[in-house]
């Protein structure tokens, strides 16, 4: 039988992504900013493995959910836990939560006076104090699985946008977090060099990285995505699978979604 | 027509004179500069850290501090250093309390100056480096100070030459530097004109030289303007 088969390791991984426990739980959630509330109540689970694609209009709220899970903004109501942390109430360790969750922005930010090795490597070695040989050896490692091993000893001027981006994407893999949000990563780049960084982040979620994005990527968030999310005036108006995008079922969607194509 | 103001006639024979005691002057002038600058550097830096983003009465204190010594003359800070230490009976010759009294003066130069390099760094570059998990200070030795200073550097070049150039007072607390060597010289020589013409030489070579040693250091920091030939 299968069962006999199974060894215990393999069992132990099995139950261990079946587990029920989300990583990501929003529940309830409110946001405002002074008088502006941006989130109105979201409630959302992302299970481990899984791929969140945000969608929606500008204003609705996307970035700022995506921010409140790496404790970039503090919700002002409701209950989010993240990889088995409350973020409502309470003192928050940010830094400890942020080993686990790591984000890559619409505008790289990579850090302009270092080589994309020392970029890469530079959380690595400050906050999980490894060493020289073993930074060296992380940073080859996550530059290869982003496909750029040869631009190590470059600085990020020298890349083209694509390639900052993926520069970003591997510093942030090379924390070895157990989530990564992506904030409309491709926005700033032409069609071209969008698709060099949707297929990587396509490759991680083939390789079981749970992942937050926000996008305006239809067909991208359509293959990729476990779970559709779509997001009008700081609310969940419809979710779910890729396919949804086929057969809208309120007029907010259809009508976002024949716009965006 | 001899004695018509048009027939001056030059004399540098001090030069030969009085040798000895013009390196003796540039030597103090350079040792004093250069024993100011990085303490000067370090005193602005934290004052410009602590303005920026320590509690508020670091903020307070640092402010009354920076705009105390923008708004007034050196010469009286060094008069009020130099004599408030006596009053308080701490003695110090007058070497000691000129690089003090530069100290003083340049951090808060260089307070502005920085605060003005870390505010013009992106806010992404602060929000990613957090993200990243670095400790606040982490993120101010790894990602915040060296680009500040290299945003800056030119303005810093320009106020460690303006300190050096302002170390020409400190014959004033009986610190023999090369402007008080010149004072003497001339007060013997009654050649003032060319005492005065070849210090100012001096003085110009001087700058030049501090300022070509600090864009040298700079292409030792800056990997990446060795590398790119960023112009600063
Ligand atoms: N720090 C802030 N202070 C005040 N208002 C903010 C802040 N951040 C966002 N907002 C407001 O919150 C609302 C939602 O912003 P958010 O960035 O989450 O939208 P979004 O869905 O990501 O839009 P876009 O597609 O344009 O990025 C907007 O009206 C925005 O102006
Ligand atoms: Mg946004």
């Amino acid at each position: 039988m299968n069962i006999a088969a199974t060894t215990p390791r393999a069992t132990e991984i099995q139950s261990m992504t079946r587990s029920d426990t989300p990583l990501v739980r929003f529940h309830g959630v409110r946001k405002s900013f002074g008088e502006l509330e941006v989130l109105k109540g979201i409630d959302l689970e992302v299970a481990s493995g899984e791929v969140v694609a945000l969608i929606g209009r500008s204003g609705s709220g996307k970035s700022t959910a995506l921010r409140c899970v790496n404790g970039l903004e503090r919700i002002n109501a409701g209950e989010l836990t993240v990889c088995g942390r409350a973020l409502h109430g309470g003192k928050v360790d940010l830094r400890d939560l942020r080993q686990d969750v790591g984000i890559v922005f619409q505008s790289y930010n990579l850090f302009p006076h270092l080589t994309v090795e020392q970029n890469v490597t530079l959380a690595p070695r400050k906050v999980h104090k490894i060493g020289a040989a073993e930074a060296r050896d992380l940073a080859e490692q996550v530059l290869a699985q982003v496909g750029l091993s040869e631009k190590a000893k470059n600085y990020p001027e020298q890349l083209s946008g694509g390639q900052q981006q993926r520069v970003a994407i591997a510093r942030s893999l090379a924390m070895r977090p157990k989530l990564i949000l992506f904030d409309e990563v491709t926005s700033a780049l032409d069609p071209e060099l969008t698709g060099e960084v949707l297929r990587v982040i396509a490759k991680l979620a083939a390789e079981g990285m749970t992942m937050m994005l926000v996008t305006h990527e239809m067909a991208f968030a359509r293959s990729v995505a476990d779970q559709v999310v779509f997001m009008h005036q700081g609310r969940i108006w419809e979710s779910g699978k890729g396919d949804m995008l086929d057969d809208p079922q309120t007029p907010e969607l259809r009508q976002f979604v024949g716009n965006g194509l | 027509m001899r004695g018509c103001a048009l027939s001056y006639e030059f004399d540098f024979s001090f030069l030969n004179d009085y040798m000895p005691e013009l390196w003796h002057g540039i030597w103090l002038t350079l040792g004093m500069t250069i024993v100011s600058i990085v303490p000067g550097f370090a005193l602005g830096t934290s004052c410009a850290i602590g303005r920026l983003y320590g509690p508020p009465w670091v903020q307070r204190i640092v402010t009354i501090y920076v705009e105390g010594i923008r708004n007034t003359p050196l010469i009286i800070q060094v008069f009020w250093l130099f004599f408030g230490l006596a009053v308080l009976q701490v003695r110090v010759g007058p070497f000691p309390a000129a690089v003090i009294a530069l100290v003083i003066n340049v951090g808060a130069y260089t307070a502005e100056i920085m605060r003005a390099g870390f505010l013009s760094i992106p806010k992404g570059q602060l929000e990613a480096a957090a993200c990243l998990a670095l400790k606040p200070s982490q993120s101010l030795w790894s990602v915040q100070i060296p680009q500040a200073v290299e945003r800056v550097y030119p303005a810093l070049v320009s106020q460690f030459v303006l300190m050096m150039l302002a170390t020409s007072i400190m014959s004033q607390i009986s610190a023999e530097e090369l402007t008080g060597v010149a004072y003497m010289i001339q007060s013997f020589t009654f050649r003032g004109f060319e005492v005065y013409l070849v210090i100012a030489v001096i003085y110009f070579v001087m700058a030049c030289l501090l300022r070509l040693t600090l864009l040298g250091v700079a292409q030792v920091s800056f990997p990446r303007r060795r590398r790119l030939g960023t112009p600063l």
